[in-house]
């Protein structure tokens, strides 16, 4: 890695102490317990006064064995440890996982066919759930740059698509909604109409959001021209999600690879434009997020429009479920990232191994090249701005 | 008119005999006086009443008042407990909003989440971090007994009770914020000086009887 100079402040006057003062690096431990890292991440930062020199993530604080547990479960009980690696998008990861078995069973002959009703089910609650771990996103990125208002407005939104999740399969967080062939149950009819009415009001809630904090001076001022992750580096350190699309890539694996029934609605992937500062920077990340909900909206009130009335909810599965000596990778667009997961299946009611591609894992270590030379109070937006979840990266 | 409109509120007098009786029990009824309902009800703008209780007790009622958690967020359960902090549930009603981001001013620890191996010393040092007097409340199955890790899970602590004392255990996969609300209203009781009993739900005791010999 190379470090770049390191900029000295001069000094005032001629003579002052400062210049013949010896600066000496500094080093810091920032976190495992900090409020602004997301949970157990600890960054370990070298600093010449304000200034970084280098930073260092040390993870491994929150390794569950989640990748181990796959060995000792069937493929349909592996379901509730997807759940708990990205614990904001559960839903998302759930789905990830379930099209990867699907794809495996495929390979090798004993494909099953989603049934139509049950794939508008999926897309639709995996659009809620992006919405709702944006809206995290959102809020906490707030409270890292010192806002504390938007937090509490974000989390009043999310709690209208958890009592949506609640109704749909009786969870607020965990949900194991998705299983290998279709989802767990119908979405209840008063449900449908909360979703409805989700669809009214939230457009009218971002426009809320926009005067509070994106067009807000302070906000503008703390995260525009910070942590600039250009195009090449993005490509460079595998960054996927809003990290990516904020460095001015259009990528998303819902078009560009079209799992699903992606391919029948009409929507946009929204990229940064550098319109506060310079394209990559953190406010364009920011903002990528909070066009991506307008976006997810959309793809809900067309896939409601769409939606048959009613329909099976899942596809016919064997009871017990056993697949020959193969192996899949398959990745989906989870709202961090690209979540890929790779299976090895020998035959038995288990797979061999499950090896999880999480898309923060490689979002988080982009930050040793962005960090440095940056102000300690800069790298705490920046790492804000990567939105980080430590579940998913240590698993 | 205005009068009813603000409630019912007690007459003084009344209120005094209430604390009178409290005073002239026995030693265990005025270890619990200091509850917040005893003492709303007696201090009253422009009534000259004086109070006695034990010095100690008046701590307690401030204690319990005024729990400061930290923002100690591990896993998945922190996110309940940010929804606990956060609107629809307002953990503030309890005055246990205030959340602070150091050990150092904080009184209560929410192990809101899995102890892993590799995380189990950071935990023991910021408890042993927080001034006296400190309480424990351990969130959700992992931080009870490992809960969906405890079977494989090498990595991870069967129970943070292994490293620190624990006062309040909430269960839950993660617990609603509900769940966790109740956990602090039970550590609001402990502090409060009430002794921790079995209750067996109805129930049970129904199905037991329903159980053959």
């Amino acid at each position: 890695m190379i470090l770049p100079k390191l900029q000295h402040a001069p000094a005032s006057r001629p003579g002052d102490r400062a210049r013949t003062m010896k600066s000496e690096l500094l080093h810091i431990n920032m976190g495992p317990q900090h409020p602004s890292t997301h949970g157990v991440l600890r960054l370990f930062i070298t600093t010449d006064g304000e200034v970084v020199h280098s930073v260092t993530p040390y993870i491994g604080y929150l390794h569950r064995c989640a990748e181990k547990k796959a060995e000792g479960n069937t493929y349909h009980q592996y379901i509730v440890y997807t759940d708990r690696m990205d614990y904001l998008s559960a839903m998302n990861s759930n789905w990830g996982y379930c099209m990867a078995v699907e794809k495996l069973m495929e390979i090798n002959g004993m494909g099953v066919e989603i049934p139509e009703y049950a794939e508008y089910v999926r897309v639709i609650i995996a659009e809620l759930n992006r919405i709702a771990s944006h809206l995290i996103a959102f809020g906490t990125y707030g409270l890292d740059i010192g806002a504390m208002t938007p937090f509490f407005h974000a989390l009043r939104e999310r709690e209208a698509i958890l009592n949506i999740f609640e109704k749909v399969c009786g969870a607020r967080l965990m949900y194991s909604y998705y299983v290998v062939g279709g989802v767990k149950w119908d979405i209840p009819p008063d449900a449908l109409e909360e979703i409805e009415l989700f669809v009214k009001l939230f457009p009218d809630k971002l426009r809320e959001y926009n005067e509070l904090l994106t067009t807000n001076k302070i906000f503008v001022e703390r995260t525009a021209n910070v942590g600039v992750i250009d195009e090449d580096l993005a490509v460079a350190y595998g960054c996927t999600g809003p990290v990516l699309r904020g460095a001015g890539v259009k990528w998303d694996l819902r078009k560009d690879q079209g799992y699903s029934i992606y391919d029948r609605f009409d929507f946009e992937i929204p990229v940064g434009g550098g319109d506060m500062g310079t394209v990559g920077d953190c406010w364009d990340r920011y903002w990528v997020r909070m066009l991506e909900m307008e976006q997810s909206l959309a793809i809900v009130e067309q896939a409601l429009q769409q939606m048959p009335r009613e329909g099976e909810i899942m596809a016919e599965m064997p009871r017990r479920l056993k697949i020959p000596n193969s192996e899949v990778f398959f990745r989906s667009e989870c709202p961090k990232g690209e979540l890929g997961f790779y299976i090895l299946s020998d035959g038995g009611d288990v797979p061999f191994r499950c090896k999880v591609r999480s898309p923060a894992f490689h979002n988080l270590h982009v930050i040793e090249e962005v960090g440095a030379g940056q102000m300690i109070s800069d790298l705490v937006a920046t790492v804000g701005s990567l939105d980080l979840v430590l579940g998913e990266i240590d698993r | 008119m205005a009068a009813e409109t603000r409630g019912p509120r007690r007459n003084p007098e009344e209120a005094f005999n209430a604390v009178g009786d409290h005073i002239g029990g026995d030693r265990e009824q005025l270890l619990s006086f200091g509850t917040d309902e005893d003492l709303a009800s007696v201090v009253q703008p422009g009534s000259d009443l004086v109070i006695l209780a034990q010095v100690q007790s008046l701590f307690r009622w401030a204690q319990l008042s005024s729990i400061w958690p930290m923002t100690f967020g591990l896993a998945c359960c922190a996110i309940e407990m940010m929804s606990a902090a956060g609107t629809r549930y307002d953990l503030d009603r309890f005055g246990a909003g205030a959340m602070r981001a150091t050990p150092r001013q904080s009184d209560l620890m929410i192990v809101s989440g899995t102890v892993t191996a590799k995380m189990a010393t950071r935990v023991k040092r910021l408890y042993d971090q927080m001034p006296d007097p400190k309480w424990v409340i351990a969130m959700g199955s992992c931080a009870i007994g490992g809960g969906p890790y405890f079977k494989h899970g090498y990595h991870v602590v069967k129970g943070v009770d292994m490293m620190i004392p624990v006062d309040v255990y909430v269960p839950g996969c993660p617990p609603r914020p509900e769940v966790l609300l109740e956990g602090l209203m039970r550590l609001q009781d402990k502090i409060r000086g009430k002794k921790g009993r079995l209750v067996r739900p109805k129930w049970i005791d129904d199905y037991i009887t329903r159980i053959p010999d």
